[in-house]
């Protein structure tokens, strides 16, 4: 029976539909990349993305950092500032005080290591969509350094994300997520006790990581779950589960009864209808359509992520793999419609033409300014995405940032001395080089204008560009640059 | 006032033309852009013509939670000098590092460094609001900064001035837009569509690329590409959004060219004011600026760090309240300082203070009621070591609101807030 995502015929996937697929499951890739994924057909080209386990994954993996920068006080310290509290000794206490910032202090530039060190692995990767999903689950999992205050726990976090990233999202991603430090840490249910509960984690857990808001729960079933919930915490780098502040009394969740911890209450939350739409429909805005509205088409489309979801025990890969074959994945409406995220925006730009990365902090800054700095989520809603990233000042950052990778140009510098370098632009287009009757620089300019913009433009950009090509005495690099860097500073290319 | 300022209806008519004349050769798509009723944010085109209402509101965020005791000093209160022993600021007249007297308030004085806020409040430019915080004060900076810029205690909102531009667009006929001066731009300033200008240096508000040469800086005018005003989608957005970027630049640029037509003082705050004097002085239609100075976090060795900052924020409100009447452009703006908490009564042990709850906020302009303002919090019924606030920061807004820009401040603010008496009717 023919459903909402029935799969695209193979004949129909080409070398722009596998340009579509790379982009979307991925951050692009250079021309010779995209042939080889069209060559493959679509099924094959699919699963080289999906089971990327196929591929051997040769990048560093975070443990080279150190785990030990805010590690709690030995018990011996810790006498010894309880005595100096009880004393009053301003001088002792004075050295606690300053060692700890000065603690805090390294880990604030561990934690800067550890962004580029991410961001380094989305621009290298051999699995593009291993890292993007890892991107998806950050922003779904949203948790912030600057409340978790341990760079260590962050990178932890981003490793158990990573290694569930195509996993069982009941029971790889959010019961490891209710253990995890960093989320603990963040949403206070470290402080969530039998005496005094906080519902904070209960709550963001139904409403951003589950249900959606509002979707088949009340306020008292935050409170209850939040008593269930109790007693999880962490200790040093791992989950405890501390039994003397679990509230093991009867809970009422969801209208069932019975004692339940915070297992149960994840357990419980999953046999809601809700459960099994709320992460499609997020998937489906983060690959397929950013937009916030829900459409017909979007909405059949997503009831079918859910069912195939469900229909697997809640194993992702075969709702994606559907979903990347799909004939509505490549409908037209779908193709450029998305406007990429300041980090797609960068790994796209690095890893489809194939710039130096520069400088990675440079490039993280400019994340930052663009509005997503990673491990730096604004709340714990994550990042909102879709026309949310633009406004005037970040598209000149978008713009710059392209100018900055092609030539090395820093966007804080003064005066610009001396031309481009550092990247050679001209093996794109050595193809089009001394051909026959043909006209080389109109050759050259739609050749590139298709492959930054997905379109040559047909309101007067193009001729325009080309009359630019031709005046220039050759075509060489300084001028390929020229070209694209007025192309990469169109409103087509923020889309992907 | 006898002098015309820049800002008399001629003016308006002057740059009317100039709209008129740019038309005349500018493609259609671009005169729609400035035609339109309800710009997009970053529209920078719109005439205020017609519209009666050309206030400004220019916020400053001192980040880091300021010391409110210390800059608006209780020297009357014998437990302030019991619990500062080292931080307190001497009583007026006890010294040269006493504090400024402050006429009609009892006991109150100003930090010797603020001299700058004390001449604008001698000159009835200025006033302080005291004792302002909210219920269940949050000690941390960021969740205490988003109550701050959502006006909302859970700080789950999105931005108050974000729901200004929200709601003026949907309603009134005015176009209005914000401009942050910083890296990033504060969720204050974030509506549900809204979204500010923000730039942290006019230089780098630009393409870079118009440096690689003149053919290339021309070819860049035609990047937005024709867009269909028809549409909506995507592709539509930022098209316009390139042409309001393309078009503001030039506009930033241009106006921070001009020499101000006073001397500054210096630092980092002074020169966000002074591109802020500058836009308002090239008629923008921007109706909020946002600027921020950090470094207000004084848990140690205070004394030197705050008086420095203290010096940097008073003389800066002064300068540009000068530049601003140099302009004649002073009775339009009104400028708003808050931070995001005090800091506890009692001073910390590393010559600092850790972070408080309630704090005076400061109001700059010939608009404002001068003087002192609202209740002191007591020094001896504290809450854990802190203050307790004795008016709502969502008071203040609400006059802000209401009583300067016009506005629906009950909407915006999701509340009827009793505007505090801060502004003259």
């Amino acid at each position: 029976m023919p459903h909402a995502l029935s799969p695209l015929p193979e004949k129909d996937f080409g070398y722009w539909e596998a340009e579509h697929l790379l982009a979307r499951a991925g951050f692009g890739g250079t021309p010779s990349q995209i042939l080889t994924l069209s060559n493959m057909g679509l099924k094959k080209a699919v699963d080289y993305l999906v089971e990327w386990e196929r591929v051997k994954d040769p990048l560093a993996d975070g443990s080279e950092f150190r785990s030990d920068i805010m590690e709690p006080l030995s018990r011996e310290n810790r006498q010894r500032r309880d005595l100096a509290r009880r004393n009053s000794d301003e001088r002792t206490l004075e050295q606690f005080r300053a060692a700890r910032q000065e603690r805090q202090r390294e880990d604030r530039r561990q934690m800067r290591s550890i962004q580029s060190w991410w961001l380094e692995r989305l621009i290298e990767t051999p699995r593009p969509l291993h890292e993007k999903l890892t991107l998806f689950w950050h922003g779904h999992f949203a948790t912030g350094y600057r409340a978790v205050e341990d760079s260590w726990h962050m990178m932890l976090q981003n490793n158990m994300l990573r290694q569930n990233a195509g996993g069982n999202f009941k029971n790889d991603l959010v019961h490891n997520i209710v253990r995890d430090p960093a989320m603990i840490k963040y949403l206070n249910n470290n402080q969530n006790t039998r005496k005094a509960p906080n519902e904070n984690l209960a709550r963001e857990l139904m409403e951003l990581f589950t249900l959606g808001e509002g979707n088949g729960y009340t306020e008292d079933d935050i409170k209850e779950g939040a008593r269930a919930l109790t007693g999880m915490t962490y200790r040093d780098d791992a989950f405890s589960f501390n039994q003397r502040n679990f509230d093991s009394s009867g809970k009422t969740i969801f209208g069932r009864s019975g004692q339940f911890d915070g297992s149960d209450f994840v357990e419980l939350i999953f046999q809601r209808p809700s459960a099994s739409w709320f992460v499609p429909w997020k998937m489906h805005r983060f690959f397929v359509d950013d937009s916030t509205e829900i459409s017909t088409t979007t909405k059949a489309a997503v009831n079918r992520m859910a069912s195939t979801l469900k229909r697997n025990s809640w194993n992702v890969r075969p709702m994606l793999r559907e979903l990347f074959r799909s004939k509505h994945f490549y409908d037209q409406k779908n193709r450029r419609s998305m406007i990429k995220s300041p980090v797609q925006l960068a790994v796209q730009a690095v890893r489809s033409l194939d710039t130096p990365v520069r400088s990675i902090n440079r490039v993280n800054q400019a994340c930052g300014l663009m509005g997503q700095e990673i491990f730096f989520p604004p709340s714990v809603k994550g990042w909102e995405a879709g026309r949310k990233w633009i406004n005037t000042s970040t598209l000149f950052i978008r713009n710059n940032l392209l100018v900055y990778l092609m030539t090395g140009r820093d966007p804080g510098a003064k005066a610009w001395e001396g031309s481009p370098g550092g990247w050679d632009a001209t093996p794109l287009v050595s193809h089009l080089r001394g051909l026959d009757g043909r006209d080389e620089a109109k050759d050259i300019v739609t050749y590139l204008a298709r492959f930054t913009l997905g379109t040559a433009p047909t309101d007067g950009r193009l001729e325009e560009w080309t009359a630019l090509a031709k005046s220039r005495d050759r075509i060489d690099n300084e001028t390929l640059v020229h070209l694209l860097s007025l192309m990469t500073a169109c409103p087509e290319y923020q889309l992907c | 006032m006898t002098e015309p300022t820049p800002w008399t209806r001629r003016h308006f008519i002057q740059r009317g033309t100039a709209l008129a004349s740019m038309a005349a050769t500018a493609p259609l798509f671009i005169q729609r852009a400035s035609e339109a009723m309800c710009l997009p944010l970053g529209s920078m085109l719109s005439s205020l013509a017609g519209v009666p209402q050309d206030h400004v509101l220019v916020v400053v965020q001192l980040a880091g939670g300021n010391d409110g005791l210390n800059t608006v000093v209780p020297y009357g209160s014998s437990d302030y000098y019991k619990k500062r022993p080292q931080l307190a600021i001497a009583a007026p007249g006890k010294g040269n590092e006493a504090a400024l007297a402050l006429p009609g308030s009892d006991g109150l004085g100003l930090h010797p460094a603020f001299s700058g806020f004390r001449e604008l409040f001698d000159n009835g430019l200025g006033c302080i609001v005291q004792g302002i915080g909210y219920p269940n004060p949050n000690r941390s900076h960021f969740s205490s900064m988003d109550i701050w810029h959502t006006a909302d205690t859970s700080g789950r909102d999105n931005g108050w001035l974000g729901r200004y531009f929200d709601n003026t667009c949907k309603g009134t006929p005015e176009a209005a837009s914000g401009i942050a001066l910083g890296n990033a731009a504060p969720l204050a300033m974030q509506g549900a569509k809204s979204l500010p200008v923000s730039f942290e240096s006019p230089d780098l508000y630009r393409w870079m690329g118009e440096d690689f040469g003149d053919d290339v800086a021309s070819a860049f005018k035609s990047v937005p590409g024709k867009h269909d005003s028809g549409t909506d989608d995507n592709l539509a957005f930022l098209k316009r959004t390139a042409l309001d970027a393309q078009m503001s630049s030039n506009q930033v640029r241009k106006a921070v060219s001009v020499s101000p037509l006073t001397s500054w003082s210096g630092g980092d705050l002074a020169t966000q004011l002074q591109t802020v004097a500058a836009l308002v002085r090239a008629g923008m239609s921007t109706r909020v600026y946002y600027v921020t100075l950090g470094g207000f976090d004084t848990h140690a060795n205070q004394e030197g760090s705050h008086q420095r900052l203290l010096r940097q924020v008073g003389d800066s409100l002064l300068s540009f309240q000068n530049e601003l009447k140099a302009q004649g452009n002073d009775g339009r703006v009104l400028t708003m300082v808050f931070s995001e908490f005090g800091r506890r009564v009692g001073e910390n042990g590393s010559g600092g203070t850790d972070h408080g709850t309630a704090a005076p906020m400061y109001l700059v302009g010939p608009m404002v009621k001068p003087g002192v303002h609202g209740t002191h919090p007591s020094m001896t019924n504290l809450d854990d070591g802190d203050l307790k606030f004795t008016a709502d920061f969502r008071q203040v807004y609400a006059a802000a609101l209401k009583n300067w820009m016009g506005a629906d401040a009950d909407t915006i603010l999701r509340k009827r807030w009793n505007p505090a008496p801060v502004l003259k009717s």
